[in-house]
């Protein structure tokens, strides 16, 4: 394989290094069998009990053999190849299956929660060793705040967008785009903070679920702006200009051309924006408070979320039997919150999905 | 799909701007003339920049600032009120960007203010000493520890999860077939969307028990390397809350993140690069390595930031599975550890009412406002230098 | 070095899109062909064949075969990579590695097979190929500086001195001047035929007047409709070809007339 194609003999009719030795198509698939078996005779000849260390070591074998196999015949730069595959293959595998199995995990210990009156009532009364109880007033707190939350961050997060996309010229809008980025990466209980420096410490307020709101709104806003203006980049040239051509004003084409065209890719920034914030803690502790009764109001007294059901009803377990309780009213309302936050994804990326062919 | 990806190709794009020189030249006449004609060549230079709009190459590039010139003219004959419309709307839509900037000040100072008493109170250094106690008297606290904590959970994170993110990303912008490659690409996209507090709870009932035999083994037979060492456990029932583990459980929330934006850079590595590696009889992997890694690399680095700001930052699912010691240790499996973030949550409560006890988690928040302000920094200036190179 | 090209009845798909159907040629080593027709007729996936750089599209596949000095490129055993280590191809659109220098593009063959070479050999390399693409002289003084800061001729060239650098056997050019001026056009029209000396050369163009400067023969590619495989109409000595083609469809492509 090393050889330089300038030190070639010149042969002609004969096979020469147009060929290179290749490993037959059903090497991998044998190495992965030979390296089960190694795997397996190695767990029994040692006698390990558990599965996992049989599993990295039939892939550490996998990737070893293969690539030694593949030097012996192939040469280098195929080994290196062959084992950047074995790599790379690996890593989709080292990580997909956490991730499934996180999901199929909180589906498995919230699911037994799910009932009519766990979606149906609140806390209120239901001590750690009694049955019951549900998650109303946290699902109620967390549609309120989430909704005050959007109401304030994204018509902020589509104004400043459009300010962007069609006016943004000069050192502000420079500023604007560096400070959406830095923004972008303030971390949620740094903005829960400020809200209660701002809001709860310089009033001397109490905490409520408005507040929250104001904080999530604070994450909201830079997830909104990039997305919005993503959406509003799509929309082709020739329309406005199409409507500059009728006489119609700047604004009046924004409003009329520019924002219906797009509309249904803001829709689908709006709802990822709310979908990144649903699940936000940490904000939370600090802003809301935790009521196991239900409250309607959020501008007043604390206020239930799902997020803080589930880490209330985390903290109260004893680890005793009885903190089984609780645990399965945590799992119940996680599942319940990754439930809401994937709906909204999904149904956000069916909506993206169905607006393309319009501006592509 | 992913408007993170989305950012960083518009990031890596140059622009110049011919208008803001426009709008110094009008502000330099302005200043000589009278005040009458400064606010015509205002004016003028308004409608000139509603003029250009027009002409800006389809905003699908990603490019807002590349205007191929002016014609001159505007809206002139509609009369005051369109004027007055516009100007209202122009204002609105900077209202809300001036009011990002306004927020991002706000954040600042009240967290510099409201943390002085934590300055002025403690009776221990800020620095060095390791432990947190604001709301004794006299209140002692130090940084040292939730700097130490938040750094390395953050590092292993990294360490763990970027290179994994890369591979994924990889994986499904060149390994995958491309249906196949749009569907994965969806699944990792929600994934990301996944609250972290079910990555805690999920650390903290599954990840915690089943790495108690691995942690025991890298005890067992790397346990000469200081950072696996732990002298407080003897069987593996007694391994438990980490900083490796928290490092590990920030690995698998940040690999979502990152691959989703390293996997939209490396689609766009432009076809002719490509090909021109796979005419000079490159393998796949040299391939990748000379045409995709080298175009994607500011990309990969600004996603690891991205990733990295997340980590920093992260509060409940650190919170979970981290046992508070604040104390700098380096057996990364022996428990205690504390973040920012985590110990900004955790001891909320107790902090009640105590003034110097909120300021000293205020200035814990300051501490992790300023170190995510760096790292994006830094991150934004890796890309403006790469992008100086390239273009 | 230069080797002679034989395709026997090849058929190329893209999935199941049948793209060129039993096309032949028989290209003698030292020579330049040029392909013509209208645009979709398949001489550039044609083309594309010749180094098996159609694999690298997802479906893209063949039947027939592609004997190079009588060696088939698709027989058993035969590497791709080396395929295209030995036949060479320059694209229509100059592509330069944006981030290496004008030095690492040029020795960049070497670069991705791992070759251990010293720096005066990768010197001498340097040296010898962008010479022989003529650019030498214009680039000599700022070969650390990155080659996608040339002008596209200069790009167009120093993407010729990359291909020569690996010394192939074969040239493979698809419409290497169609993103060129006149002037650059110009320049790698002499190149081309300093190159014929020691390279088999093909060439895909749109231009006939370029196919006619330039080439020793000439096959001419058609298709019949829209989603109709592209087939090669007629091959033959260059002057032929645009003084007396046998071909009612080559003379009206020829003579403007086609369409």
């Amino acid at each position: 394989m090393s050889t330089t194609i300038a030190q070639r003999p010149q042969l002609s009719g004969q096979p020469s290094d147009l060929v290179g030795a290749r490993l037959p198509r059903w090497a991998p698939i044998a190495v992965g069998a030979l390296a089960v078996a190694l795997a397996l005779g190695i767990r029994f000849a040692l006698g390990w009990t558990g599965w996992g260390t049989a599993f990295f070591t039939a892939a550490a074998l996998f990737v070893i053999i293969l690539t030694g196999w593949s030097f012996s015949v192939e040469g280098v730069r195929r080994a290196k190849d062959r084992l950047a595959s074995t790599l790379i293959y690996a890593c989709f595998v080292a990580a997909v299956v956490p991730l499934v199995l996180i999901l199929s995990y909180i589906a498995i210990r919230g699911i037994p929660a799910f009932s009519v009156d766990f979606f149906s009532h609140s806390m209120n009364g239901v001590t750690s060793r009694r049955e019951g109880g549900g998650l109303y007033h946290a699902l109620i707190g967390t549609l309120e705040i989430v909704a005050i939350a959007a109401v304030i961050a994204l018509p902020i997060g589509i104004f400043t967008a459009i300010y962007l996309v069609e006016y943004g010229r000069g050192k502000f809008a420079k500023a604007v785009t560096f400070f959406v980025d830095v923004m972008t990466g303030v971390p949620s209980i740094v903005a829960g903070l400020f809200v209660y420096t701002f809001l709860l410490l310089g009033f001397g307020a109490r905490p409520f679920g408005a507040a929250g709101a104001i904080a999530l709104a604070i994450l909201m806003v830079p997830v909104a702006v990039r997305s919005s203006e993503e959406m509003l980049k799509l929309v082709p040239r020739d329309l406005r200009e199409a409507s500059y051509a009728l006489g119609v004003p700047k604004w009046r084409t924004i409003l009329k051309v520019v924002l219906p065209t797009a509309l249904s890719g803001l829709i689908t920034s709006a709802l990822l924006a709310v979908a990144r914030v649903a699940g936000e803690t940490a904000p939370l502790i600090l802003l809301t408070g935790y009521a196991s009764s239900i409250n309607f109001n959020p501008f007043s007294g604390d206020q239930a979320t799902l997020p803080m059901m589930v880490w209330d009803q985390l903290g109260k377990r004893s680890g005793t039997g009885t903190s089984d309780l609780t645990e399965a009213r945590a799992w119940g309302a996680a599942l319940t919150l990754v439930l809401l936050v994937l709906i909204l994804n999904i149904v956000a990326r069916l909506l993206a999905r169905l607006a393309q062919p319009k501006t592509k | 799909m992913s408007t993170d990806g989305d950012n960083t190709r518009r990031n890596l794009r140059v622009g110049s701007d011919p208008d803001a020189a426009l709008e110094r030249a009008a502000a330099e006449h302005g200043t000589a003339a009278t005040e009458a004609a400064a606010s015509r060549l205002a004016e003028r230079a308004a409608h000139h920049e509603s003029a250009t709009d027009t002409l800006t190459p389809p905003p699908a590039d990603g490019d807002r600032h590349a205007d191929t010139g002016a014609t001159g003219g505007g809206t002139g004959i509609s009369g005051q009120s369109v004027r007055l419309g516009d100007r209202v709307f122009k204002g609105l839509a900077a209202g809300s960007g001036g009011i990002l900037l306004v927020v991002m000040a706000a954040i600042a100072i009240f967290l510099v203010w409201k943390s002085i008493p934590a300055f002025t109170d403690n009776e221990g250094n800020l620095f060095t000493t390791q432990s947190w106690n604001p709301q004794g008297t006299p209140p002692i606290f130090g940084v040292a520890a939730l700097l130490f904590g938040t750094l390395v959970s953050a590092v292993i994170a990294m360490v763990i999860g970027v290179p994994i993110a890369i591979g994924i990303a990889l994986f499904i912008s060149i390994y995958a077939r491309r249906r196949a490659a749009t569907a994965l690409g969806a699944i990792v996209d929600l994934l990301a969307a996944v609250p972290s507090l079910v990555f805690g709870m999920w650390g903290l009932y599954f990840l915690i028990p089943n790495t108690q035999g691995f942690q025991k083994w890298l005890n067992d037979y790397f346990g000469w390397i200081p950072l696996f060492n732990n002298a407080t456990a003897t069987t593996a029932a007694q391994y438990g809350k980490s900083l490796l583990i928290a490092g590990i459980v920030l690995a698998i929330m940040i690999i979502p993140i990152v691959s989703a934006v390293c996997r939209e850079v490396f689609l766009q590595t432009p076809r002719e690069t490509i090909d021109a590696a796979w005419a000079l009889g490159a393998t796949r992997w040299e391939m990748i390595r000379t045409a995709v890694l080298p175009f994607g690399r500011a990309g990969m680095i600004s996603a690891s930031m991205l990733g990295l700001g997340r980590a920093l930052g992260e509060t409940i699912a650190v919170a979970l599975v981290l046992n508070s010691g604040f104390r700098i240790n380096w057996h990364l499996t022996e428990p205690g550890g504390d973040t920012f973030a985590s110990t900004i949550a955790l001891k909320f409560g107790e902090a009640g009412g105590n003034p110097v006890a909120v300021a000293a988690l205020v200035l814990a928040g300051l501490f992790l406002f300023v170190i995510t302000l760096i790292v994006n920094s830094i991150a934004r200036m890796i890309i403006a230098r790469r992008k100086e190179f390239t273009a | 070095m230069a080797k002679s090209i034989d395709v026997d009845n090849l058929n190329v798909y893209y999935g199941d899109f049948l793209a060129v159907e039993g096309a032949s040629i028989n290209i003698a080593p030292r020579t330049v062909t040029a392909f013509i027709g209208p645009s979709g007729c398949g001489k550039s996936t044609f083309l594309r064949t010749l180094n098996r750089m159609h694999e690298v599209i997802p479906g893209g596949r063949v039947e027939g075969k592609v004997l190079l000095d009588g060696e088939d490129l698709y027989g058993p055993g035969v590497d791709p990579v080396n395929v295209r280590r030995t036949v060479g191809m320059v694209f229509q659109k100059a592509n330069p590695f944006p981030t290496m220098s004008i030095y690492d593009n040029v020795i960049a063959g070497y670069k991705i097979a791992g070759s251990r070479k010293n720096k005066r050999e990768f010197d001498d390399i340097v040296e010898r190929s962008l010479k022989g693409a003529n650019l030498w002289e214009e680039v000599k003084s700022r070969l650390q500086r990155p080659g996608a800061g040339l002008s596209g001729g200069q790009q167009q060239r120093l993407c010729i001195a990359r291909a020569i650098a690996v010394e192939p056997s074969v040239l493979l050019m698809d419409e290497p001047c169609s993103a060129l001026d006149p002037i650059s056009t110009l320049a790698i029209e002499d190149l081309i035929s300093e190159l014929k000396v020691n390279y088999t050369i093909v060439i895909v163009t749109h231009n006939m007047q370029q196919a006619a400067r330039v080439s020793d023969r000439t096959a001419f590619f058609n298709l019949a409709g829209v989603g109709q495989p592209g087939r090669m109409i007629e091959y033959d000595e260059t002057a032929k070809i645009f003084s007396n083609p046998t071909q009612k469809a080559t003379e009206d492509y020829i003579s403007g007339r086609f369409g």
